[in-house]
């Protein structure tokens, strides 16, 4: 029954870190697949390692409660510290003049007005 | 190896999601080598990092080794999200890098 709902967990978890894959690859700004990157990674890491955490709780001890803290542990971390290094590198795209979508095509509409 | 993954159902569905995971992590690969700025290549380096410590989690359950794997796990993360501050907060000040006119973006 445990199963069901960790294979559930972890199904879900590769659907949404293939699409965020599939985004970074796909989309065509520097902005959108900071957006495809920033969620989509951080969901898809905390619903395997939910699911992990779920599958050593299985046979209660203490060591198993341990192991199963130390990853959900990694999760809080990693909710706290993906979004962050998300926001840093967008702030550094942002700072250092990367154009966002629409103001490149009207540049290149602009472009070839003039031409 | 195929036998021990066949008697374990749940062993075997972890080795499928692990390499499934490692597939998948090489479309931000190509991110990373085709990018056209430095910070979209930071951006992959980010992706495939937080998807490594999914990994080294996972391999140390199909090795029942857990709980020595955890703490790599602790550390890589730690150390991911460090590179990924540092990184981006390095290429900030160099505006000449980024700025790659008429290209494709």
């Amino acid at each position: 029954m445990v199963n069901i709902i960790i294979v559930i967990l972890m199904l879900l978890g590769l659907f949404f870190f293939f699409g965020t894959a599939v985004g970074v690859v796909h989309f065509p700004d520097f902005y959108s697949r900071m957006h495809a990157a920033g969620k989509g990674d951080t969901l898809s890491t905390a619903l395997i390692l939910t699911g992990l955490a779920l599958y050593h709780l299985q046979d209660f001890n203490l060591d198993t409660l341990l192991v199963s803290g130390k990853i959900m542990s990694i999760v809080l971390y990693i909710f706290i510290a993906s979004p962050t290094a998300t926001h840093a590198i967008m702030d550094a795209g942002y700072e250092s003049g990367i154009q966002h979508l629409s103001n490149l095509e009207r540049k290149n509409k602009q472009k070839g007005e003039t031409k | 190896m195929i036998t021990s993954a066949f008697s374990n159902p749940m062993e075997f569905f972890f080795i499928m999601i692990g390499v499934c995971l490692l597939l998948f992590m090489f479309l931000p690969l190509y991110r990373v080598v085709r990018g056209p700025t430095v910070i979209t290549r930071i951006l992959g380096v980010n992706v495939i990092g937080t998807k490594t410590t999914v990994l080294i989690i996972l391999i140390g359950t199909i090795y029942n080794r857990v709980e020595m794997f955890v703490d790599i796990a602790i550390a890589y993360a730690l150390l991911n999200f460090i590179v990924s501050l540092a990184a981006s907060r390095f290429f900030q000040r160099h505006k000449a890098i980024n700025i790659e006119e008429d290209e494709e973006w």
